[in-house]
């Protein structure tokens, strides 16, 4: 009888290990709790490191996957029953699915910046996130202050809601550094007479490609790294953002205003992945993402057989590291399958 | 002639020394009291206000009532012990003063008057006779005291029955005082049954028929055991007498001298005084305090709470780590039968344990600010949640209030975080800085929007002005008319922070407010016993992991009854909390100012 | 010991191999989150004191563990125990405990 792996999550971890095990020829339903596939990477508008359109990568991913899968939208599994070596995945409508592996790719949820109130997302109109920066990228239109002005100076608040303590997260997120440098050369792109300004603790250029890009930002564009915290930010009359901070290199206090302010936020954990976790019985870690059996050679194993987890659900990844995640996972998924008889 | 015995010399003796120890430390304390306390405690005697200390040490005392209201059983087996010994004292004396010869008796006479005066003329049921009634009374009260003694030894297994999770673990002189102290009753009870069995009368409802039965067994070997029991009964007295002054139980003459104070109207200091000497002293060491503390409840750190930090500071023991290591969140003081001021005695030792720290704040700018009607001071903390500041400004502007920020440009705090250290004095400087340029407005409101600040201009700025906290001031402007609601009556917990709740005793303002734009529901620990969010500037020594198991504590008690969001009061809750509630987090500023509507 | 030409600027010169540590150690046994600092500069971006007068909490604390005491006994004094340092700390350091903990430490040294 064939098997069944269901694969909670239709992003870019779900479609690419939905794509590989339909190509060892394994039966998959792939299920996505929004109206359509492709998870975050339909928000992106260009990719580190080499500003290609993200829209390639999810025509691309979307190209490779093809009708090969049974693709159920608008679901998401409300319990999940393990039995001695199948699972019944209980959809939130009611329908019952039998299925001999289930596979994690749930991804991840972006820091809410409201939490970092003292930045006054949410509160001061010209402050940001990456994501909503993406957005405006995306569609095209100008990047602008909220009273419709294109700004002069803009800047970059690294880490947030990642490395803090105070949020509640310890670890990096990975990819928020190199977003920032690529952002701060697209608004130079944009708006070539702006100023830019990067605040960061630590830039964290860590791939290839990564620290040529920095260089690049520095030199062509004339990107401004300041090494420094933003502790705090208040709004003036116009509404532009005066910050707090400290130059550490310098070691002196730094007033500056900006019009527009870009905070990178980083990765958590969605709390319905928690919820599912518990339910299956999957350990999860002290930053609350997806704990695996061995990070160096079992990392896409959960400890219950027959459950895995693929992509950020398991801790920050960038697009390229969760399709070869992906690509890991379904691999051993067909491996274990041929197990089961 | 005078009754004598030997064994009456422990007690005798015992006695002599717990008077004499009395005597000599009332007098040190009340000498000691600064000057105008001391004329205060001198008024006070001849007043009616000696009447009323009178009242009070009848109904905490003796009858426990603060202890009843906690839990039944624990302020029974107290009262029992309190109300039934001294009962016994007081009919005791009664009782000797029949059959005594002579005017003036020893003190021990009462407390033996069995062991030499055997009256069989009178029948143990002869109750209607007044040495009859006194037999019975004295029976009853002894089972009254030993019923206590039961359910003390049953809460030594069954502490949870009374009421407390965690006791209080006792030092070797506590130890042996609490021996001495269970032996004295079983003793007296055995001692006098024993003798009134072996003369065949003089015993009451219960010593007679105990005695008549213990004679049938022991016949006469029972006038060796009673006297046996004499002695052991007199040394306990003794020892226990003798331990007093070392021990818990020197609360038992402390608390009276407490009493006294207090209503006197003498009140703790900023430094230490006999007040607060006497306050040490008159700690029972119930254990009530344990577990109020959330730093036990929570954060599973078991040797600092108030009753071991009350210990070292008697036994001169004091460390940076137990004088640190407190949120000065209040309920240890609320929960306390005795209202000891814990926190007060606390911030008191800081002054010497916390480590030096000598501030220099010469570096201020002299500022003269513009007039205006009302101050709005934001505060350190407030800046870090601008999302109030926007609200209050807002609030501020629909109502036209003619206001300064005075802190917009950054403040210079208030300096109750450097009096929390204990270096009181050190806050001088921040404080005249900041009254400065309050008078200097000529404002006769100052609005702030932090609890912390608000207790600091309360209590240690002298200022002419009205000073509230912004809750109570946007109520006021609610009320006249000047704000327009038009709210989404939304599901809100509102949680009372440690120092605008317990700190300045306002829990119905905030309330009130918050009432006119959103439903509040129910939570289990409010007002008074409200949690503390565990963001606290008082503790110094504790990990920030410690921190959060607090703030969970406290949340999951706030989101229990499935609240739309946690109403604060407070800029340093609303950021502690915001770090892990799975709901939002609002000031009751932000709750308002979003229901005016555009 | 070889110098490496480093005696030209002695007075800008940390020493570490010279310099007193008793500081560090007091500070370790009372405050041992100092060791996680990453000198991100949000405590001094944020402090009170820092908006009236030249005070640096980063710099201080980082030259304290560096053994570099005696220039600084007197900027520990500037701080007001505030606390808005605590509450933007990205690594949970516990400057109030801290500058309690460093003003002891050097009175001890006295």
């Amino acid at each position: 009888m064939a098997k069944t792996v269901v694969i909670v999550g239709g992003g870019v971890a779900g479609m690419t290990a939905a794509s590989r095990l339909a190509d060892l020829g394994e039966k998959v339903l792939l299920l996505e709790r929004e109206e359509e596939i492709g998870g975050h990477l339909r928000n992106w508008d260009r990719l580190f490191p080499n500003r290609r359109p993200g829209s390639e990568v999810l025509h691309d991913l979307k190209e490779t996957l093809g009708n090969r899968v049974e693709i159920r939208c608008n679901e998401s599994p409300g319990e999940i029953h393990s039995l001695q070596s199948s699972f019944i995945v209980e959809l939130e409508s009611g329908e019952k699915i039998t299925c001999d592996a289930v596979l994690m790719a749930t991804g991840f949820d972006l820091f809410d910046a409201r939490r970092k109130e003292e930045y006054g997302y949410g509160i001061y109109d010209n402050v940001i996130t990456s994501a909503d920066l993406e957005r405006m990228l995306r569609s095209g239109s100008p990047v602008t202050t909220s009273a419709g002005k294109a700004p002069s100076r803009v800047g970059f608040v690294h880490c947030v809601g990642s490395r803090d303590e105070k949020a509640g997260n310890l670890y990096c997120s990975k990819v928020c550094c190199v977003t920032g440098v690529k952002q701060a050369i697209e608004i130079k792109e944009h708006l070539p007479g702006s100023e830019v300004f990067g605040f960061y603790m630590d830039l964290r250029m860590y791939d290839r490609h990564f620290e040529e890009m920095y260089y690049e930002a520095q030199q062509k564009w004339e990107i401004n790294f300041l090494r420094g915290r933003v502790s705090e930010c208040a709004e003036n009359e116009d509404q532009s953002i005066v910050l707090k901070i400290e130059d550490t290199l310098t070691s002196r206090p730094l007033k500056m205003t900006v019009d527009l302010l870009v905070l990178l936020v980083g990765f958590v954990q969605k709390p319905e992945t928690v919820r599912i976790a518990k339910l299956l019985g999957i350990s999860i870690g002290e930053d609350r993402f997806l704990e695996c059996l061995d990070e160096h050679t079992r990392f896409n194993y959960t400890g219950k057989p027959g459950i895995f987890v693929a992509g950020t659900s398991r801790g920050p990844l960038t697009i390229a590291n969760t399709i070869a995640d992906a690509g890991e996972a379904a691999l051993q998924i067909h491996n274990y399958l041929k197990t089961l008889k | 002639m005078i009754s004598f015995n030997l064994f009456v010399l422990p007690f005798s003796l015992g006695l002599i020394y717990l008077l004499y120890m009395i005597i000599r430390w009332w007098y040190k304390w009340v000498k000691a009291l600064p000057e105008e306390d001391r004329n205060l405690f001198k008024a006070g005697i001849f007043s009616k206000k000696f009447l009323s200390a009178l009242k009070e040490i009848f109904s905490e005392s003796l009858i426990h009532r603060k202890m009843f209201r906690r839990n039944a059983l624990l302020g029974y087996m107290h009262m029992s012990f309190a109300l039934g010994w001294f009962l016994l004292i007081v009919f005791g004396n009664m009782e000797s003063r029949i059959y005594s010869t002579s005017h003036v008796n020893p003190p021990y006479y009462p407390i033996f008057l069995k062991f030499f005066i055997h009256d069989k003329t009178v029948l143990w049921f002869e109750i209607n006779t007044v040495p009859g009634f006194f037999r019975f009374l004295m029976d009853f009260l002894l089972l009254f005291v030993l019923s206590g003694l039961i359910l003390a030894l049953i809460k030594r297994g069954k502490s949870r029955w009374f009421g407390l999770r965690r006791t209080t673990n006792s030092q070797l002189t506590d130890k042996v005082a609490l021996t001495c102290l269970w032996l004295i009753f079983p003793v007296r009870l055995l001692a006098e049954s024993f003798t009134d069995g072996y003369y065949g009368g003089g015993g009451g409802f219960v010593t007679q028929h105990l005695g008549n039965f213990l004679a049938l067994i022991f016949q006469e070997s029972s006038r060796h055991i009673a006297y046996a029991l004499w002695w052991t009964y007199s040394l306990a007295l003794g020892i226990f007498f003798v331990t007093v002054p070392f021990s818990r139980y020197w609360h038992i003459p402390t608390e009276l001298l407490l009493i006294f104070f207090r209503h006197f109207g003498i009140t703790s200091r900023k430094f230490s005084t006999s007040f607060t000497h006497v306050e040490i002293g008159a700690c029972s060491r119930c254990g009530v305090c344990i577990d109020v503390c959330q730093l036990g409840s929570a954060a599973r750190i078991h040797d600092i709470q108030a009753v071991y930090f009350i210990r070292s500071v008697r036994d001169e023991q004091v460390n940076r780590d137990i004088a640190l290591r407190c949120l000065v969140c209040g309920r240890c003081q609320e929960a306390c039968p005795v209202g000891i001021g814990a926190d007060t005695i606390r911030l008191i030792e800081r002054n010497t344990f916390s480590g030096t720290h000598d501030a220099d704040f010469s570096y201020l700018p002299a500022s003269f600010p513009r007039k205006a009607s009302v101050i709005y001071f934001a505060g350190c903390m407030t800046h870090l949640t601008p999302a109030i500041i926007k609200a209050m400004k807002g609030i501020l502007k629909q109502a036209g209030v003619d206001y300064l920020f005075l802190d917009e440009g950054g403040t210079v705090c208030c300096g109750r975080p450097v009096i929390l250290s204990g270096k009181h004095d050190q806050a001088r400087d921040l404080i005249e800085f900041n009254k400065e340029r309050i008078l200097r407005s000529e404002a006769h409101t100052l609005v702030t929007s932090c609890p912390i600040c608000l207790r600091a201009f309360r209590e240690e700025y002298n200022l002419p002005i009205r000073v509230l906290h912004h809750s109570h001031y946007i109520l006021e402007l609610i009320k006249a008319g000047r704000i327009p609601l038009q709210a989404v009556h939304r599901k809100v917990a509102y949680h009372d922070p440690c120092d605008l709740g317990r700190g300045s005793r306002e829990y119905s303002a905030p309330r009130e407010l918050l009432s006119k734009v959103a439903t509040l529901v129910e939570v289990s620990q409010e007002g008074k016993d409200a949690l503390c969010c565990g963001g606290s500037l008082g503790i110094y020594t504790v990990s920030p992991r410690k921190r959060d198991l607090i703030t969970k504590d406290a949340l999951e008690h706030l989101e229990a009854s499935d609240p739309e969001v946690v109403a604060t009061a407070c800029p340093l809750c609303k950021k502690t909390f915001a770090k892990h509630a799975q709901v939002e987090v609002l000031d009751i500023a932000e709750i308002v100012y979003d229901a005016i509507p555009v | 010991m070889i110098n490496f030409g480093y005696t030209a600027h002695k007075e800008r010169l940390i020493d570490y191999d010279k310099n007193d540590k008793r500081v560090l150690e007091h500070l370790k046994k009372h405050e041992p989150s100092v060791l996680t600092c990453i000198a991100c500069g949000s405590c001094t971006a944020t402090c009170s004191a820092g908006q009236f007068v030249d005070f640096n909490i980063r710099l201080v604390q980082t030259l304290l563990r560096r053994g570099e005491i005696e220039p600084l006994k007197q900027e520990i004094r500037k701080c007001m125990l505030c606390g808005k340092c605590i509450l933007v700390c990205p690594r949970g350091v516990n400057m109030r405990n801290l500058i309690l903990a460093i003003q002891t430490a050097i009175d001890k040294l006295k």
